[in-house]
């Protein structure tokens, strides 16, 4: 219980922090000093406290969507192993349901783009969703694979990897984290798919997507965005974290990844150009290559010697 | 020769000499001397006549011609001179915006910088042809404008700049009150290369001789423009691609390089440096050694980044092959300075209109085989950095050997009466040119400035044609044109 309590704090807290680090981490490339690594949080109670501007041609569907994408990814949230592969919410569902409630956060925030009518928002929620459809078979295949091999389709069976697997184990993990991590940065709209920064509308993704939300709305949109950066790699922590450890050590662990991972962001922004928007297809189907190493790893250790 | 009169750059001549030709026979004597247009304006001449200008420019022999042409009240169109010479169309656009003399049959006959209200766009028409509509008001600390693309999915096929919302009549306001503070207020990051401009004209027009070491420190400042807008437009270029290595970098190198201008005259932008006779501070040994400190801090750090980014694949995809503009292209439309220079055109008005410190500091053109592309157009700019740099080194050396000179020479000369002077500077972005006419009461009576971005506006549009609509900002920022220039 207690692990579950603390879960729930590091999934309401934690992803501001991993956006501080990874902010902190592009600062000191660039050899400045940055903001502190609460900042984040700082920006999302400064916005709770703002007043609304909300587009007149705007329908319903504006006003509820950040809700409906904050809920989705919260909910999801629910259903990951976290810290010490505890899930907060231990219900007999597999990950269809967590990959499918994500999905509903980004069809309404993809819609809420669309209703607002400018021309650069549909321009990004058309990007968003080219990228997702790419994406979402990729992620399907990886932790499907894992699952196959543990005959298991919760995600209690990340862990698990290397006790079954055997020499085979390291190399699916390997793969599969690779996978889950491009997904990161696909996901969270980081470098090199994305520019976080940029305040040019015609090159964003992400971000021009919520250019008409203010105040809450555009806090909540944030805050989703950065939790579902914590959910993945909490996928990824729980690949690597061996089952065998102590609870604490275990908990030590599980932020020291997601600490690193932070860092790792932080350190690709820092040292790389963002690719051309035609080529990030290219980059997006790297994600789906590893995905299918993953396969057929899998396929090789169940069918194959 | 009688249909021309020939000149110089910073060179007065007398109204009377200027010939006036009929309009047909103008059109013919332009395409027979076949020479790039600098300047082509109008000016009213009484009566409800109207005189019109052509200045030619020679880039090999550093020879101006100038020429012009009177409508009468009731001449109100002649046939376009752009449906043979494309590079005219601004300039026939601007005369027909300013005076209502229009250009039959020319090809896109748009307000300039007035009259917006009745600007129609080009459109396409079909199901996947989308338009995207960007400004005038930008995020982002930049002057207004409005861009519309005709999209097809993410590929521009089309881009349309509707610019003029800076429109304050710099050219009026110059005739009720001209000075120094006017003159590098136009356009806000060329403040040396308008100062000297109009310094150099309103000298010329009053004979005031000024000093060689007046000369060797506006050439300076110049470069010390040159080279701190230049760095500052890497690192924008950097951080467009969201390569923030190249932003900081660039970014804490230019301010090296401004805040030593800031120790030579008290600003950062070099306001108040240049002023008519010669220029407002000497420099003394002691800020010239550091200044000499600083700037080779400055090339190495730009040199070293300049090669990490060149070695970076990331970097290099975006930059290559990105919004091209080809040679022929440039010198159809009338591509001017860096923008010409990055095609392959080899203009530069320091060399090609120089003065006598080009021979005597030994200072050469060097030819720059770009083709066209944003990565072009950042290498030229590294290339021209370093040049600017060597430029500034020989007049710091230079400068030891006129210690005594006066920095500036007092007159109280009047404009001579009925004369007309060109005087070219060529600015970080390209020539800047303004041209000074006086009455028989020895007044401004016409007083014509032409930016390079008035050239170069057309020139980003066809560079982004075929490029995805996300590489906008990244051909933009290469060119880096000034909208206050254009607007006037």
């Amino acid at each position: 219980m207690l692990i579950k309590l603390l879960n729930l704090l590091i999934l309401l807290l934690v992803p501001f922090l991993m956006m501080g680090v990874i902010r902190k981490t592009k600062a000191f490339w660039g050899g400045r000093k940055g903001c502190s690594i609460f900042q984040p949080l700082w920006d999302f109670t400064k916005l709770i406290k703002k007043d609304f501007v909300i587009s007149k041609t705007t329908s319903a569907v504006f006003k509820i969507s950040p809700v409906v994408n904050l809920s989705a990814v919260l909910a999801a949230a629910l259903l990951v192993p976290m810290s010490a592969g505890t899930i907060i919410l231990n219900l007999p569902v597999g990950f269809v349901l967590f990959a499918y409630i994500l999905g509903l956060g980004k069809f309404f925030s993809l819609i809420s783009a669309m209703d607002t009518g400018s021309s650069f928002e549909g321009m990004g929620a058309s990007r968003e969703a080219c990228f997702t459809t790419i994406v979402e078979p990729a992620f399907f295949i990886v932790i499907a694979s894992i699952m196959a091999m543990t005959g298991n389709v919760t995600f209690d069976s990340l862990s698990k990897i290397f006790t079954n697997t055997g020499s085979y184990g390291i190399l699916i993990a390997i793969f599969a984290v690779v996978a889950l991590f491009l997904m990161i940065l696909i996901e969270g709209s980081r470098v090199p798919v994305d520019d976080p920064t940029t305040h040019l509308e015609l090159t964003m993704i992400h971000e021009v997507m919520i250019l008409d939300n203010s105040a809450l709305d555009l806090a909540l949109f944030s805050w989703a965005n950065s939790i579902k950066m914590l959910l993945i790699s909490s996928l990824i922590a729980n690949i690597i974290i061996p089952s065998s450890l102590s609870q604490w050590a275990s908990v030590l662990l599980y932020l020291f990844v997601i600490f690193a991972i932070s860092v790792i962001i932080g350190t690709i922004e820092s040292g790389m150009a963002r690719i051309r928007m035609s080529h990030v297809f290219e980059f997006v189907f790297v994600m789906s290559s590893f995905a299918l190493v993953v396969l057929s790893l899998v396929v090789a250790r169940m069918f194959g010697g | 020769m009688t249909n021309w009169v020939k000149t110089k750059n910073n060179t007065k001549i007398n109204l009377a000499d200027i010939p006036v030709l009929d309009i047909e026979n103008l059109r013919t004597e332009v395409k027979a001397l076949n020479k790039r247009p600098v300047a082509f304006f109008g000016k009213d001449w009484g009566n409800g006549n109207v005189r019109l200008f052509v200045i030619l420019a020679d880039d090999t022999s550093g020879d101006l011609y100038v020429s012009s042409t009177i409508f009468g009240n009731l001449q109100k169109s002649y046939e376009s001179f752009t449906q043979d010479i494309p590079s005219f169309h601004i300039f026939e656009r601007e005369f027909y915006e300013d005076f209502g003399i229009e250009p039959l049959h020319h090809p896109w006959l748009k307000p300039v910088r007035k009259n917006q209200d009745d600007y129609t766009f080009f459109e396409m028409q079909g199901e996947e042809v989308h338009q995207v509509a960007v400004g005038p008001i930008h995020a982002g600390v930049i002057e207004p404008g409005h861009f519309r693309f005709m999209c097809n999915g993410e590929t521009v096929y089309h881009l349309e700049i509707m610019l003029g919302y800076q429109h304050k009549g710099v050219e009026e306001l110059m005739l009720k009150k001209h000075s120094n503070q006017l003159a590098e207020s136009i356009v806000g990051d060329s403040v040396i290369a308008y100062n000297t401009a109009y310094s150099q004209i309103v000298e010329t027009l009053k004979d005031i001789k000024i000093s060689d070491k007046a000369q060797l420190i506006r050439k300076l400042a110049l470069e010390m423009e040159r080279a701190a807008i230049h760095i500052g437009d890497l690192g924008a270029i950097a951080g467009d691609i969201a390569y923030l290595m190249g932003a900081s970098v660039f970014g804490a190198t230019r301010t090296l390089v401004i805040n030593t201008m800031l120790e030579f005259c008290g600003s950062r932008f070099g306001r108040g440096f240049v002023t008519v006779g010669g220029v407002n501070f000497d420099l003394s040994d002691e800020i010239m050694e550091k200044a000499k400190k600083t700037l080779d801090k400055v090339e190495k750090d730009v040199d070293r980044m300049v090669k990490t980014m060149l070695k970076n694949s990331s970097v290099m995809s975006r930059l290559e092959k990105t919004g091209t503009v080809s040679t022929e292209r440039a010198m159809e439309t009338g591509l001017v300075g860096m923008a010409a220079r990055a095609s392959g055109v080899p203009i530069d008005s320091r060399f090609d209109y120089p003065d006598k410190w080009m021979e005597k500091l030994n200072i050469n053109k060097k030819v720059f085989n770009g083709i066209g592309d944003v990565n072009s157009r950042f290498k030229l700019r590294y290339k021209e950095i370093k040049e600017s740099l060597d430029i500034i080194r020989k007049i710091f050396k230079e400068l030891k050997n006129l210690k005594s000179e006066p920095v500036l020479t007092y007159s109280d000369n009047d404009f001579t009466k009925d004369s007309f002077a060109i005087s070219i500077v060529e600015g970080w972005r390209g020539e800047v040119v303004h041209i000074a006419m006086t009455d028989d009461n020895g007044k401004l009576s016409r007083y014509k400035i032409k930016d390079p971005s008035f050239n170069n506006w057309f020139g980003l549009a066809l560079a982004v044609r075929n490029n995805g609509v996300s590489d906008f900002p990244l051909c933009n920022k290469s060119f880096n044109l000034s909208y206050s220039g254009n607007d006037l």
